[in-house]
């Protein structure tokens, strides 16, 4: 109760604040939009489809570019971890590779291939499989060894070892990593969006800013923030209180 | 889990060779002896001249095991003793095939080893058991790897379980038990995949002194009923003596077998018979008497030797 009250309380105050400012009139409203304008525009954007069209057409993208890194990460990471000439390789490069935007990958993507949804998906898989990649790598040295043991001495061995043992053991140490990697994803996938007519959330952001819409622009935003937040705080949620419940870690 | 160290105790003892009704027969002897002792009885597991050697980081090579020669009969109960770092728990690594020794041989049945089997099953120190899976699926592991269908899984779990008295502990995690009953799963998880040869690592050394009094009668107990060969390795001279049919005596660094020690006690037996007390006397003086001499040697100063002579009261 206290908590929720607390939450009202600050929400409250800030969409005060900005209605104060909207009402005072300091900037021309197509400048600095009122808050029952962006409202409209939410409900405008849900209304006509054009909203939940951008919803899925993202979505989708986001999870096919971050399914990919995933799995490539993982593969690359567990390589990195257990190869020794990999580890002092390719280990540095992808440190460094790290510091790089995604959306620097945006001319290559586009010569590579083409100016369609290939081209976004490849600088959502480049903004994301790193932070997989170096997460996989870092739970597979926190792993404590004798997982491993284990299960080979019970008869676990190649695909069987990684996928019931080697796979799981790690979960709590790459958990982070994966949750930092879908953040570069969404992030990656909007900012792809925004440079090339393509239907995504992105797009009508940008479409906003063509038509000098700033509540449809800000309306935008909030949808953006909310579905990041949801899938942090749903899926990722659960699976690290999944992940304490069986392990009985505490949660820090 | 006191009533189960009550029936424990009154456990009707199979007259076996393995089991002689009385007489202490100790002290040093010749590996002859020993196998005349128990001649009648089918090698099962055979370390012929294993050496085991490795660099340090400094470059340097290392020499851990030295001409490892060690047999272990069918059913026989083997516990390794000897100071830490002489390799004993290496030893096992190699028995079980999860590293290769660098030279001699390792025979299960007069087959060499090759890499792991679930004919051997380790049972580590601790933390050996998974902690995203259940008890039930933990023991289950083995067989699933095998391939057995789901029905004949979750029945030899059942029959397993049972036998370790943990029951009604299916559905738990592993976090949610004690020491002793993760210890007590672990032993489920390994026989579970019905392993000719147990190798335990020092599985009793992190837990209290009253559960690992009893466990000590359940392991007792689930040999005999089971038959199974075991290399049990430990510091605690007075569990190998309270455990074994033989102890068998490792030197500090490198690993070299240095005595055998048969231990005809009557089972079942107790950490607290004076018998056991005054075995474990004999094997610990050599013991401490060869750490010494190893300890000397490396360093030219007489250190006292790190062993746990078990519990002396």
């Amino acid at each position: 109760m206290k908590r929720a009250a607390r939450y009202i309380l600050f929400y409250g105050a800030l969409l005060a604040l900005w209605t104060l400012l909207a009402k005072l009139k300091i900037w021309p409203p197509y400048l600095f939009p009122t808050p029952w304008g962006v409202a409209e525009s939410l409900y405008a954007g849900f209304q006509d489809h054009t909203y939940w069209i951008a919803i899925r057409v993202s979505m989708q993208r986001v999870i096919i570019g971050y399914g990919i890194s995933v799995v490539l990460g993982m593969i690359l990471g567990l390589g990195v971890a257990s190869n020794k000439f990999l580890e002092e390789t390719m280990g540095g490069l992808l440190v460094s590779l790290q510091s790089l935007p995604s959306i620097c990958w945006w001319p290559l993507a586009l010569l590579w291939f083409g100016l369609n949804q290939n081209a976004i998906l490849f600088v959502v898989v480049m903004g994301s499989l790193l932070s997989v990649t170096l997460a996989m790598e870092d739970g597979r040295k926190q792993m404590p060894k004798i997982f491993g043991q284990a299960g080979r001495n019970l008869g676990a061995k190649g695909f069987k070892l990684f996928w019931y043992v080697l796979l799981p053991a790690s979960l709590p140490f790459i958990v982070s990593g994966l949750k930092q990697g879908w953040a570069f994803a969404w992030r990656s996938l909007i900012t792809a969006e925004m440079l090339y007519l393509s239907l995504g959330l992105g797009q009508v952001l940008m479409m906003g800013r063509d038509l000098n819409d700033m509540s449809a622009v800000m309306a935008v935003m909030i949808l953006i923030i909310a579905l990041g937040y949801i899938v942090d705080g749903v899926v990722f949620k659960s699976m690290e209180r999944h992940l304490q419940n069986k392990w009985g870690l505490t949660p820090a | 889990m006191s009533t189960n160290a009550q029936s424990v105790r009154g456990f009707p003892v199979p007259v076996s060779p393995r089991m002689p009704t009385r007489g202490v027969k100790l002290g040093p002897v010749s590996v002859d002896h020993v196998e005349r002792d128990l001649s009648t009885r089918v090698s099962k597991v055979g370390l012929s001249d294993i050496c085991l050697s490795y660099r340090t980081q400094a470059g340097e090579r290392l020499l851990a095991l030295d001409h490892i020669n060690l047999q272990g009969r069918a059913g026989e109960f083997v516990c390794v003793v000897g100071p830490s770092g002489c390799g004993k728990s290496t030893l096992l690594h190699l028995i079980a095939g999860l590293h290769p020794q660098t030279s001699g041989q390792i025979l299960i049945d007069g087959n060499p080893v090759q890499g792991p089997g679930t004919d051997r099953i380790l049972i580590f120190q601790e933390h050996g058991l998974f902690p995203w899976l259940t008890v039930a699926q933990n023991v289950e592991f083995g067989m699933k790897m095998k391939g057995l269908p789901k029905a004949e899984r979750e029945e030899k779990m059942r029959h397993y379980l049972r036998l370790v008295h943990l029951g009604k502990f299916e559905k738990s995690y592993i976090h949610q038990l004690s020491g002793g009953m993760r210890q007590r799963v672990a032993i489920a998880r390994a026989l579970a995949t019905e392993p000719d040869v147990l190798l335990m690592d020092e599985p009793f050394a992190a837990l209290d002194a009253q559960t690992r009094d009893l466990l000590h009668d359940e392991l007792e107990r689930i040999w005999s009923e089971t038959g199974r060969t075991i290399i049990f390795v430990t510091h605690n001279v007075r569990e190998a003596v309270r455990l074994g049919d033989r102890v068998v005596l490792l030197t500090f660094r490198p690993g070299r077998v240095k005595s055998e020690f048969p231990v005809s006690l009557p089972r079942p037996r107790s950490l607290e018979d004076p018998e056991v007390a005054l075995a474990a006397r004999e094997v610990l003086d050599e013991l401490r008497d060869e750490i010494n001499q190893s300890l000397e040697a490396e360093y030219k100063v007489g250190i006292k030797p790190h062993i746990e002579p078990g519990d002396e009261q």
